[in-house]
């Protein structure tokens, strides 16, 4: 790691000044950004810890959605919506293994938008929406591509709004050396309307997959997809496997979701 | 593709990104390259003292910012029972409890301990050195062949029966996944948080 000077604001407002110097950057569960930084790939001059400020953190109820902050930690997600919201719970549960979830927090993992992150699946599924210090985001403009997002510098996540389905799964594909999704689907059913939210798969970064929005609208059921695929255009190939591979689950994944959502 | 990505949302516009990557931004600064490299190596940080409480001792320690918590324990206090294996998060080597749940220290910055309270295994016999039951059940059992990842593992152990989350194999097996073993003892790791699961209940 070079060399860096850290800050532990007390509050928001505080947290924003500190921000406001040369190559300051924000630290919250470090899952991400402590490896980032052993590897030299960034090198911020100062870290403000966001950690210490207790208006990010915590679940509360807003009418038919979920208000999260964003330095609410994997851990305390699965712990808190396992009646709330179950499939978010679920997803949250199995972000990583323990200890990454005891630090992790949603804030991070939307800022820094890996394209094999859980949480973008159930943002785009639901329909959620990004909270920041000045405005809030949809979700469908926030995540635009591997790594990027309509966040601008010094601009802190500082919450997530994410309505509730009637019922949701979560489907994770998991690599098992990186414990990320090779593949996720996130499937939320709403009065009306169904939402697919796909991570892991697409060069692109997280996507809704509209087709089978469609057809699940009207029948929610795994047949509805039976003669369904997903195109390998644009998917993802590496070692782990090819873009036909990773397109294969994505409809998989869908199915499997779709049958056992609760 | 890396699940240790670049941090991509802010690419390379850092100042000192440009200070020490390009001598042509360097020199039209008026700094010649290698006053840039010397300047980039050196410390610019004060070092800080923290105090951290540490298997019930409070201890203070003088650590830079991007001191992790292994590194202070295994070089600041020479405290080496926490092992390093990846140091990227992966492997679990370095579990210790902070504030009674299970961090990896190599991602945690000593700073951000401070404060708080850790357990290493150094910390788990008792005084009179009767060994903690959770360490008995790893010997017991065979739990591990080379023993670089049992400190990692005794405390993700001590955490999982405590979260609630040794209910059967297969949860043990679920909530133990961030702690790898080389050796695969895996079995006998499971059969040592069993048997302790069990004594307790009993
Ligand atoms: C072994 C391992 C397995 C993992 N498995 C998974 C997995 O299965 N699924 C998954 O989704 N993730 C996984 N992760 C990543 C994990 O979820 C991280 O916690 C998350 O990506 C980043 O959150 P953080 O709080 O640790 O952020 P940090 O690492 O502290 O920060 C990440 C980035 O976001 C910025 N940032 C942090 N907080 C904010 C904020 N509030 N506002 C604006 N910018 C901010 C930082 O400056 C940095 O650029 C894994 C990580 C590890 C180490
Ligand atoms: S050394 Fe910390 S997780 Fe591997
Ligand atoms: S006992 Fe050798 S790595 Fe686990």
């Amino acid at each position: 790691m070079y060399d860096f000077e850290l800050t532990r604001p007390g509050t928001l407002d505080e947290a924003l000044a500190a921000l406001r110097a040369e190559d300051a950057q924000p630290l919250s569960g470090g899952q991400t950004l402590i490896p980032t930084l052993k590897q030299r790939l960034a090198m911020p001059s100062v870290l403000v810890s966001l950690t210490g400020i207790e208006e990010l953190r915590g679940i509360t109820r807003e009418d038919g959605a979920l208000r999260i902050g964003g330095g609410t930690t994997h851990g305390q997600i699965a712990r808190e919506t396992a009646d709330s919201f179950p499939g978010l719970s679920h997803l949250a549960g199995k972000i990583g293994d323990p200890a990454v979830r005891n630090r992790g927090t949603i804030g991070g993992s939307l800022a820094n938008n890996d394209p094999s992150a859980c949480y973008p699946a159930a943002m785009m599924a639901t329909g959620g929406t990004v909270i920041t210090n000045n405005r809030e985001i949809a979700a469908d403009d926030y995540f635009q591509g591997m790594f990027t997002t309509a966040l601008e510098e010094d601009e802190i996540v500082t919450g997530v709004r994410i309505p509730v389905p009637q019922s949701s799964n979560y489907q994770k594909f998991e690599q098992p050396a990186s414990r990320f999704p090779l593949v996720g689907v996130f499937v939320a059913r709403f009065d009306g309307r169904v939402g697919v939210g796909v991570t892991g798969a697409s060069e692109g970064g997280v996507f809704r997959w509209r087709e089978a929005e469609e057809a699940l609208g009207s029948d929610f059921t795994p047949e509805a997809l039976k003669d369904m695929s997903h195109p390998a255009d644009g998917m993802i190939s590496d070692l782990h496997g090819t873009a036909e591979y990773r397109a294969h689950l994505i409809a998989v994944m869908t199915r499997r979701a779709v049958a056992a959502a609760t | 593709m890396s699940k240790r990505p670049p941090d991509l949302r802010r690419p390379g516009v850092s100042r000192r990104g440009f200070l020490q990557g390009s001598s042509v931004v360097a020199g039209s600064l008026g700094l010649a390259a290698g006053e840039v490299r010397a300047a980039a190596a050196e410390p610019t940080s004060d070092t800080r003292n923290i105090e951290i409480k540490i298997n019930g001792k409070t201890r203070n320690m003088s650590v830079e910012p991007r001191t992790t918590l292994v590194e202070a324990l295994r070089d600041t206090l020479g405290m080496t029972g926490t092992k390093i294996g990846c140091n990227q998060g992966q492997c679990g080597a370095c579990t210790v409890l902070l504030n009674g749940s299970r961090v990896n220290s190599c991602l945690t910055l000593a700073v951000m301990a401070e404060g708080g309270e850790v357990v290493t295994v150094e910390g788990l016999a008792d005084p009179s050195g009767d060994l903690h039951p959770m360490q008995s059940a790893f010997a017991r059992n065979d739990a591990f062949q080379c023993g670089y990842c049992t400190p990692g593992q005794i405390l993700s152990a001590i955490a999982c029966i405590d979260e609630g989350h040794a209910g059967n194999e297969a949860e043990i097996r679920e909530y133990m996944s961030g702690n790898l073993c080389r050796c695969g003892a895996y079995p006998n790791i499971v059969a040592a948080i069993v048997q302790v699961r069990d004594s307790q209940q009993g």
